[in-house]
């Protein structure tokens, strides 16, 4: 994120959104990919929880997330304590930047040339591939849909299914133009193809990067959740391990691991349990076989501790990255994850990445929402998404003196004229005599109503005002 | 951290009638409706003169100075303890829900946190409080119901208008395919993001058409006119109104009522 654009290939302007979600409206392939895949992990989550007592789970998700974000900085010192006994290295890293150079320098120590990477989207926040590659360090991602975005030179379009937004002919003609692989509509054929190539990557990689679900202060464990047993390679095949993660990754305890990986699964893919579950607490020691030599963990903070500063905005640490809200966002599944242009998409990405590239640039992010509440009623964590997608709205134009705004680039969105709408708006509401007069002529002109009215009237036909307003009709009625 | 219990409480003989400002000026006679529902069940209805918007225009958009000043001026609206009726999920949830925020450490917290544990969506109240038992005087039809997202969601009420419309004998009522999505009205997020929308609404208005019930029915005005109007526009074969609209027409004969 914080790269200079001219050196990053992905820039894309967050501000446009506009137009990206309109290519998107109209691109019947992003549509139906969506869609599809969309319903189907809605019905699989469904399911999962069938049977369950969800809400209950859900209060309990949240109250452990909510006590680890009460006792955080204890936590973390903790962590780092238990890990360091263990003979894991930590690092602290301020930003995406400070990040890239400890992966850099612990690679450059070890003559490293080549990187194995598991799917970590702190490490996509970190822009990490990237920073390794321009420095001639090989990053390979090996999780599927990873390696099909970094084969078609893109980013995730959603966290925890990268490659979504592309079907399975797409994928095969991509296989075959980037690694010679036969065109095929079997998706057996071709994950077999691509997972042959990876087991060699794997064999010969210096460096395996992972990401981290939940990290244990109490035992100093790295809890790692994953389907292919790519997480697992990396992590143990490579003679050095580097795990990166956001500082709010940190639970007290492995109790409180059990309810979080029951939401975390079945929220995310419908998955009572993921075929992997790795829990890392250290390198290889001096009796055991195998294993990686050294274990390092980068904890990164990159705008979270300005978060953490916030009682409200605070809710947004919870998140545990299940990517169900935007499973279930209508806008996500109408836009997909490309549009927003950050590398969070969806509710979450729109509550979250305000605070990481600022409320300046993100300032279309909080209100391409209907604040229909879909995505607060799945999350496993309850994190309100649209209250906070309320105040980020309410940052982003300055518009509370009571409580003034503190998100970076706040006020960003406020425009003269739109302020004095709504202060015209506000008097003539706040004022009753005004109010019913206003509404009584409206309704005695409404003939002469416009049939246009801008945006609205694109899709529909105007609302039509009634002959009376029920005001009139009440005080008729002698009320 | 669990969502608070709702306890309804014994039907009262008063309210105060709180009717929104889409329904005071496009679709009065859905609150007369809802006003004749409340009077058939014996309760004397309160229309304060004053009322204009509960302020949630402003509020979403980000404008909280501009909707605490609408929303103060409707607080003195209610000083008998009666209950707050509101015939729109939308603007109920507003009440209940968000004006004890929006006047958190003022000196109207306390009001406004009256005002919020007293409001109600109408047909919640018709259904939970009143108990109604409705007559189904109509001839038989087939209808489509969508459920606003701050009904179902804010207010928890997604069962209720199914609910009233199974006690209607002559009336079918049909589901549509994802009947928990948004309609893609929001507010302004409808004309600040036109072609998402306009995306949102298309698909609800096929869906409903899907039903084949030709006519559909809301608990808020703003999905009203949002979906209606895109199915006029397109010239799609559905017709909506307010579902107090057509709960009382289905159960009076005719010399009820005065409007």
């Amino acid at each position: 994120m914080s790269h200079p654009p001219s050196e990053h290939p992905h820039h894309i302007d967050v501000k446009e959104f506009h137009p990206r979600a309109r290519a998107a409206i109209a691109d019947p392939k992003i549509r139906q990919n969506f869609r599809r895949a969309m319903d189907g992990l809605i019905s699989k989550r469904k399911d999962a929880f069938q049977g369950m007592d969800l809400d209950a789970l859900r209060d309990l998700g949240a109250n452990i997330r909510l006590r680890a974000l009460a006792n955080l900085p204890d936590l973390l010192e903790q962590l780092e304590t238990k890990l360091t006994e263990n003979g894991i290295k930590v690092h602290w890293a301020i930003d995406g930047d400070e990040a890239c150079r400890i992966v850099r320098n612990i690679c450059v120590a070890r003559n490293a040339k080549t990187v194995i990477k598991g799917k970590s989207m702190v490490s996509e926040e970190m822009e990490l591939n990237h920073y390794l590659e321009e420095r001639g360090i090989e990053a390979l991602e090996s999780d599927l849909g990873e390696y099909i975005v970094q084969l078609a030179d893109e980013t995730p379009s959603h966290i925890i299914m990268p490659a979504i937004h592309k079907n399975t002919g797409e994928i095969s003609e991509l296989m075959h133009n980037k690694t010679g692989t036969d065109r095929s509509d079997d998706v057996e054929y071709l994950t077999a193809s691509a997972r042959q190539q990876l087991r060699e990557k794997f064999m010969n990689a210096d460096v395996g990067v992972s990401g981290v679900n939940f990290a244990v202060a109490e035992t100093g464990t790295l809890c790692l959740v994953e389907n292919e047993g790519n997480g697992r390679m990396t992590t143990t095949v490579p003679p050095c391990h580097i795990a990166v993660t956001g500082i709010e990754k940190v639970v007290g305890n492995l109790e409180d691991v059990v309810p979080l990986l029951a939401l975390l699964t079945r929220s995310a893919t419908g998955q009572h349990i993921t075929t992997y579950f790795n829990m890392i607490s250290g390198p290889r020691k001096p009796d055991e076989l195998d294993g990686p030599e050294e274990v390092h963990l980068v904890l990164v903070d990159n705008g979270r501790s300005s978060i953490y500063q916030d009682d409200q905005l605070l809710d947004t640490l919870r998140c545990i990255r299940c990517g169900a809200c935007m499973n279930h966002c209508p806008v996500y599944t109408r836009v997909g994850g490309h549009t927003y242009g950050t590398t969070y998409p969806g509710p979450i990405g729109k509550i979250l990445m305000p605070h990481l590239i600022g409320l300046d640039e993100g300032q279309h992010l909080p209100t391409a929402s209907s604040l229909c509440g879909a995505c607060g009623e799945v999350c496993p964590v309850k994190i309100p998404i649209p209250d906070l997608l309320v105040r980020l709205r309410q940052e982003s134009v300055d518009g509370d003196k009571l409580n003034p705004a503190k998100v970076p680039g706040h006020g960003a969105k406020r425009s003269t004229l739109e302020a004095m709408v709504w202060k015209g708006w506000s008097w003539m509401h706040a004022r009753p005599g005004a109010y019913r007069f206003g509404t009584a002529v409206a309704t005695r002109l409404r003939k002469l109503q416009p049939g246009q009215l801008g945006s609205w009237t694109k899709y529909r036909t105007a609302p039509k005002l009634a002959a009376k307003t029920l005001h009139e009709r009440m005080k008729e009625r002698g009320q | 951290m669990a969502d608070p219990i709702k306890v309804y409480p014994p039907k009262p003989s008063n309210v105060y009638f709180y009717a929104t400002c889409l329904i005071d000026m496009f679709y009065p006679d859905a609150g007369m409706a809802g006003i004749q529902l409340l009077e058939r069940e014996g309760i004397t209805v309160c229309f304060p003169e004053d009322q204009t918007c509960c302020g949630q225009p402003a509020y979403t958009s980000g404008y909280h100075d501009e909707a605490r000043a609408v929303a103060k001026a409707q607080l003195g609206l209610f000083p008998e303890d009666w209950p707050i009726v509101v015939p729109s999920g939308s603007c109920g949830g507003m009440m209940r829900k968000h004006y004890p925020d929006l006047f958190k450490h003022t000196d109207h917290e306390a009001r406004a946190t009256s005002i919020a544990a007293r409001t109600w969506e109408l047909t919640d109240f018709l259904l939970n409080v009143c108990h109604i038992k409705l007559e189904d005087l109509g001839k038989p039809t087939t209808l489509a119901m969508h459920t606003s997202c701050s009904a179902r969601r804010e207010m928890g009420i997604a069962e209720v208008g199914p609910q009233l419309i199974g006690q209607l004998n002559n009336v079918k009522l049909v589901e549509q395919v994802r009947a928990e999505e948004c309609c893609g009205f929001g507010g302004t997020f409808a004309v600040r993001h036109p072609e998402i929308s306009g995306a949102m609404v298309s698909e609800k208005v096929d869906a409903l058409v899907d039903t084949g019930a030709g006519e559909f029915v809301t608990t808020d005005c703003g999905c009203l006119m949002n979906i209606a109007g895109y199915a006029e526009k397109n010239r799609k074969p559905l017709v909506g109104q307010h579902i107090l609209s057509f709960l009382w027409e289905r159960t009076h004969s005719g010399d009820e009522g005065t409007s």
